[in-house]
């Protein structure tokens, strides 16, 4: 039982940071393909403004989930980590190169330092999605196998058709929710136009996420049978159906025009439950066929203990969450606008 | 479930296991200890403004509020956005150190995760209230009310303490196990309490929390300094010399103390890493101290060294004629293969400390007795130079505590060689490691440089965000 809860946590932290951090990743994809350094500008300007109070916060969520696998799950840990350790370590720089040209972008004085810091972060915002999706399509795909990087392959067990494809899709989905969540911010600051540049990419994104959704099917029954028979039968078929619902309602309310926020919350959703529909699909297994969640449980004492401590520690966190995005809301912290090469020389 | 040995060691019967993951060949221990090394060396001198940053920044933005003196505001303002750098570059190689655990050490966290993991667990709370309450305050300058501003920054400097302690407690859990048994070896009888709160804790706490309070106030005010030396005798610098310095010249003999202590830990329930510390080769009454020299591996024992008789057994045990067990009290294969570079840096960490408590001391008393700082250029230069000795003395005090636990990494339990990947290629990574640290370094020196050249900008963008 308190497995199934330690599992439950870690799906909750992996959803918010498929859902924040994605979003994060995303607006650097926007960031990326915004144009040339003077064109580009006013939307980089509005990306960084969004993303500047909020990008560490949402950063942690990933912590969160590695904690909780080691501590939880943890011979699942080192049987990933070290037979992934190719992504995992690409992910890894990509982290390193984000977070620092991220952080010192605000300091470019000229034109091509912040080029250079704000290619630096456009592209290891694309490549960190495509990374961890090419984990859990590994992992999905039953390609991880247990013990101290035992896999046979440590270049097809992440280079292979199906993890490629979870890449791909991670990169959409993340492009799509940042335009979503952009939407709303650049509402709130009253930049009409750019509302109507990301009501555009939002359309455009979510129907390439949405087409590769559902292009990916007939893949997945060749390439990981076994996840399509789950995610085709039980809970795993209700919680899909349930995705596609959220995704279709998000691409509805965007296309309406009429509501800015409420989009976020229906794109959230989906992605909430195509984690879970994924959990349904290969539970009971961490690695499906190989290692099932009850076995990879450590002392339960522990588990026991980090509940306590995550259920405490929410405490905290929930009422400090919440008045930062309210102050991030009202716009009290948000740096005045600035285009992203407004000063610059 | 797996082959283990046991191994009589003496004082106490240990039980020696390989871990759940059963390793194959260890040709990658070398290349994932460097890269392991060369991330922690990243790490740690953020981990340090973590840990005092936070509080000196409100001490001096609490001089603003008491005294209104507008300086004392610019010089908060101003700091508060270099601990928002310093958090944010913190927070991405602190995320590295985590992927590394597994990536580098996967047999290690299969087989002890779920002991020392709930510290972690505590960590990543501590974490996340850091980051929420950083933006707030970083980004809250004089659009909340001023008291609210100075409330929201209490949380930063909670979590910094809370955060780093919980690390502190799995490092000193590497090196003094507890909270678990070894029964047909496997990991049973887990008590994550027990583990988390191990006897190497408290000293450990206590001893990094003070260097970080003298990494941060000297390495700060190194910086102003600089800037003192090159004529600037502005208000603004004079006072945010004072403060930093002031916090690390009050920290540095308090660290002695520890230090000493710490020491006396590590005679007690780790001889061995003592004994590397001072090149001890054998087991003796009344050990002496060698001051210089090398130590030599086919004589096991200090080569061209000056002796002080008795002096080990004093320090170590606080009892001249006391026994000090030296490094043939474990078979060569249970000792630290670098014997020297301990030694050494244990030796740089005590000089250059002891020196830091002088010029603190010098500091203190001038000010104590003439309320005024110095005059003598040297003094500044003195200070100038403090930061990048503090920041050596924290390095090598590491290095002591990692390279001295060697082969180990779960002491006596599990060695670092049978808890390391499988995987190959781990050369590669390292020499990627290598060259994304060097960029991280680049990058940081040009960050640096900018603010020196031109010490408005930072105020100039500081007003504008907050027009």
């Amino acid at each position: 039982m308190i497995e199934v809860i330690c599992l439950f946590l870690a799906l909750l932290g992996l959803t918010a940071y498929a859902v924040l951090g994605g979003a994060d990743f995303g607006a650097g994809f926007w960031d990326l393909t915004a144009g040339t350094a003077h064109g580009g500008a006013r939307m980089r300007g509005v990306i960084e403004r969004s993303m500047t109070v909020v990008w560490e916060a949402n950063h942690v969520w990933l912590i969160f989930v590695l904690v909780v696998l080691w501590t939880c799950f943890p011979p699942f840990f080192g049987s990933v980590m070290s037979s992934l350790y190719i992504p995992m370590g690409i992910a890894m720089a990509g982290i390193i190169m984000r977070g620092t040209a991220f952080a010192l972008r605000g300091q470019a004085a000229t034109i091509n330092e912040a080029r250079g810091l704000g290619a630096a972060f456009a592209l290891s915002s694309v490549i960190l999605p495509f990374a961890f999706g090419t984990v859990i399509g590994a992992i999905a795909s039953g390609r991880v196998p247990y013990g101290n990087a035992q896999t046979a392959d440590v270049w097809t067990v992440w280079l292979n058709p199906f993890s490629i494809y979870v890449g791909i899709l991670a990169v959409a989905t993340s492009a799509y929710l940042a335009a979503v969540f952009l939407i709303g911010d650049s509402d709130r600051m009253g930049a009409e136009d750019m509302v109507q540049a990301f009501r555009k990419r939002a359309l455009i994104s979510g129907s390439v996420a949405g087409l590769l959704a559902i292009g990916g099917l007939p893949m997945a029954n060749a390439d990981a049978p076994a996840l399509y028979e789950g995610l085709t039968s039980g809970m795993g078929l209700v919680c899909v159906i349930a995705s596609a619902l959220f995704g279709l309602a998000t691409i509805v309310l965007v296309a309406q025009a009429k509501h800015t926020q409420l989009p976020r919350v229906t794109a959230a959703g989906a992605v909430g439950a195509i984690t879970a529909g994924w959990a349904f699909a290969q539970s009971p297994y961490l690695l499906p066929g190989v290692l099932k969640y009850q076995d990879a449980a450590g002392a339960s004492a522990t588990l026991v203990w980090l509940v306590i401590c995550v259920a405490l520690g929410l405490l905290i966190l929930v009422p400090s969450l919440y008045w930062l995005f309210k102050l991030t809301l009202q716009g009290d912290l948000q740096p005045t606008y600035r285009d992203a090469d407004e000063g610059l020389k | 479930m797996l082959s283990h040995l046991v191994a009589l060691i003496p004082m106490a019967e240990v039980t020696e296991i390989t871990g759940k993951l059963v390793p194959q060949n260890q040709d990658q221990a070398v290349a994932a200890r460097q890269l392991q090394a060369l991330s922690l060396m990243f790490h740690i001198p953020l981990v340090c403004f973590g840990i005092s940053w936070p509080a000196i920044v409100l001490f001096t933005e609490g001089l603003y509020l008491r005294t209104k003196n507008p300086i004392y505001k610019r010089i908060a303002m101003r700091w508060s956005k270099v601990m928002l750098i310093l958090f944010a570059i913190g927070v991405v190689t602190g995320t590295i150190l985590s992927f590394e655990f597994g990536i580098l050490w996967p047999n290690f966290m299969a087989t002890f995760g779920d002991v020392f993991g709930l510290a972690f667990g505590l960590e990543g709370f501590a974490f996340f209230v850091e980051a929420i309450f950083i933006a707030i305050y970083v980004y809250g300058w004089d659009r909340l009310p001023p008291k609210t501003h100075f409330l929201a920054g209490i949380p930063i400097a909670v979590a910094g303490v809370v955060g780093s302690l919980t690390v502190l407690a799995v490092n000193g859990w590497m090196n003094n196990p507890v909270g678990f048994d070894i029964v047909n070896g496997e990991v049973t009888n887990i008590n994550p309490w027990r583990a988390l709160f191990n006897d190497f804790f408290w000293h450990e706490l206590v001893h990094m929390y003070l260097a970080g309070y003298m990494v941060a106030g000297f390495l700060v005010a190194s910086v102003y300094a600089v800037a003192w030396l090159k004529g600037d005798r502005s208000d603004y610098v004079r006072k945010a010399m004072i403060i930093p310095l002031t916090v690390a010249a009050l920290v540095a003999p308090v660290q002695v103390m520890v230090g000493d202590w710490a020491a006396r830990d590590v005679a007690k329930n780790q001889p061995v890493k003592l004994a590397a510390m001072e090149g001890l080769g054998t087991t003796q009454k009344g050990a002496p101290f060698t001051v210089g020299g090398y130590y030599d591996k086919d004589t096991n024992q200090v080569e061209n060294g000056i002796a002080i008789p008795k002096m080990l057994s004093l320090l170590a045990f606080h009892d001249p004629n006391s026994t000090v067990e030296g490094l043939d009290s474990v078979p060569v294969e249970d000792r630290p293969g670098p014997i020297n570079t301990v030694r050494y840096s244990f030796h740089a960490m005590v000089g250059i400390g002891s020196l830091l408590m002088l010029l603190g001391a010098y500091f203190i008393f001038f000010w104590a007795r003439k309320r005024s700082l110095p005059t003598s250029d040297w003094f500044y230069r003195a200070v100038a130079v403090s930061g990048i000795g503090a920041l050596i003395a924290l390095q090598a005090g590491w290095i002591v505590t990692e390279v001295g636990r060697q082969p180990w990494i779960v002491y006596e339990y599990m060695r670092v060689a049978d808890s390391v990947t499988d995987a190959p290629g781990i050369f590669w990574m390292l020499m990627g490691g290598i060259v994304v640290y060097l960029g991280l370094l680049v990058v940081a020196f040009w960050l640096l440089r900018r603010l020196a050249a031109d010490p408005e900008h930072f105020k100039a963008k500081t007003t504008e965000v907050n027009s």
